[in-house]
């Protein structure tokens, strides 16, 4: 690609995920119908079945699923530059947004209708979390592996009160010789 | 050092989390609560989704530049977010190269099936600990439920549980909580 159409790309890249960072609220699997629009239907960068390849990668790897989808389409089209000027794209508003609110509601903060408002709120987000266990629950593989999991995960977490790195990490481990235990098994 | 801390507490965060959304929640929660939970009480923290998700954009983002400008202003936000973002950055550049190889591999797949239901147990101790912090704040104790303020909010709980599965919109859902809030407070309840 000649020098002048790569900055040109670079530049399409961080302006096309500032615009999706800036207008999808919820994050993550929110972003991925607007990353078709634009980088399949409008700009032609990946094709269909980049973005089901997206979905999949963004699942089984580390991290947010809007970071990873940026830096995945970015690095596709213009090499890791092209995923610098992605993910700084979609991580800009938010970031810029959020900052200016923590300091206008440290500000707010003393105001008695604030404080009532975050009353109110406290009780609504703890239903919203309720949902988002439920979603959560729904997609989650079943069986006794999944359920011990849960079941597990939860009472270490909650009640002995063990470090959630290390309750991730076992739990990684446990779905590993699960699934290498029920190979051999199948094998014979 | 604020700034080494924020940024590599949040890096861990970012390389530990599978799946997208509130599956970091509970490793914020309890690493924020380990390490700056004098300056960012419980209630804070829930304070802090409620913002996320009234604004447009990832949520990890969202909630490690708040926690990193509580913490350490402009330049506390910005290493936070560097934290969070550059696990996933860097992994997916190795991964864009071997995709294939990489979902099919048995290795992947085994821990995957054990990692996902491990987020569903978290974030249900996650919101365990949302639900003693918003009903429960003095401790365990009977005296709760002789308070008035107590069935207001279980009752503004149940309602916006019933409107979040007619899959009315979270903002919506924020906003009517704010105003009951608001009338509650003023109303003297």
């Amino acid at each position: 690609m000649p020098m002048k159409n790569q900055l040109k790309t670079l530049w399409e890249l961080f302006i096309t995920f500032f615009k999706i960072g800036g207008f999808t609220f919820g994050g993550g699997y929110a972003m991925i119908p607007l990353i078709q629009a634009e980088a399949v239907d409008n700009k032609k960068w990946i094709t269909e079945d980049d973005i089901l390849e997206i979905v999949a990668i963004a699942e089984s790897t580390p991290g947010p699923v809007a970071i990873n989808s940026a830096t995945f389409v970015g690095y596709r089209t213009c090499g890791v530059l092209g995923a610098v000027c992605a993910t700084l794209g979609v991580v800009l508003p938010s970031f810029v947004i959020i900052l200016l609110i923590s300091f206008v509601l440290r500000e707010f903060q003393q105001i008695k209708a604030v404080q009532y408002a975050f009353n109110g709120i406290r009780a609504g987000v703890l239903a919203l979390l309720c949902k988002a266990l439920w979603n959560m629950y729904k997609k989650s593989p079943k069986g006794w592996v999944g359920y011990s999991v849960m079941a597990g995960s939860f009472i270490l977490a909650a009640f002995v009160k063990v470090n959630i790195f290390l309750v991730i990490i076992g739990c990684a481990v446990f779905g590993l010789v699960s699934s290498l235990v029920m190979e051999r098994r199948l094998a014979k | 050092m604020i700034y080494l801390e924020l940024f590599w507490t949040f890096f861990c965060i970012g390389a530990m989390t599978f799946g997208g959304g509130y599956a970091m929640l509970p490793l914020i929660q309890s690493e924020v609560a380990a390490r700056w939970g004098d300056f960012i009480p419980a209630e804070m923290m829930i304070d802090f989704v409620a913002v996320s998700e009234s604004t447009p954009g990832p949520f990890a983002v969202n909630m490690a530049t708040y926690v990193g400008s509580e913490m350490g202003g402009i330049f506390g936000s910005f290493c936070a977010t560097m934290g969070v973002v550059l696990p996933s950055f860097i992994i997916i550049l190795i991964v864009a190269k071997c995709y294939d190889r990489f979902r099919q591999s048995k290795l992947v797949k085994g821990c995957m099936s054990g990692l996902k239901p491990a987020v569903v147990g978290l974030i249900g101790n996650a919101v365990l600990t949302v639900f003693m912090t918003v009903f429960f704040s003095a401790g365990l104790t009977l005296s709760v439920f002789t308070t008035a303020s107590f069935y207001v909010f279980a009752g503004v709980f149940v309602l916006m549980l019933l409107l979040a599965f007619k899959k009315v919109h979270p903002i919506i859902i924020i906003c009517l909580s704010a105003a009951i809030g608001i009338a509650v407070g003023y109303l003297g309840i």
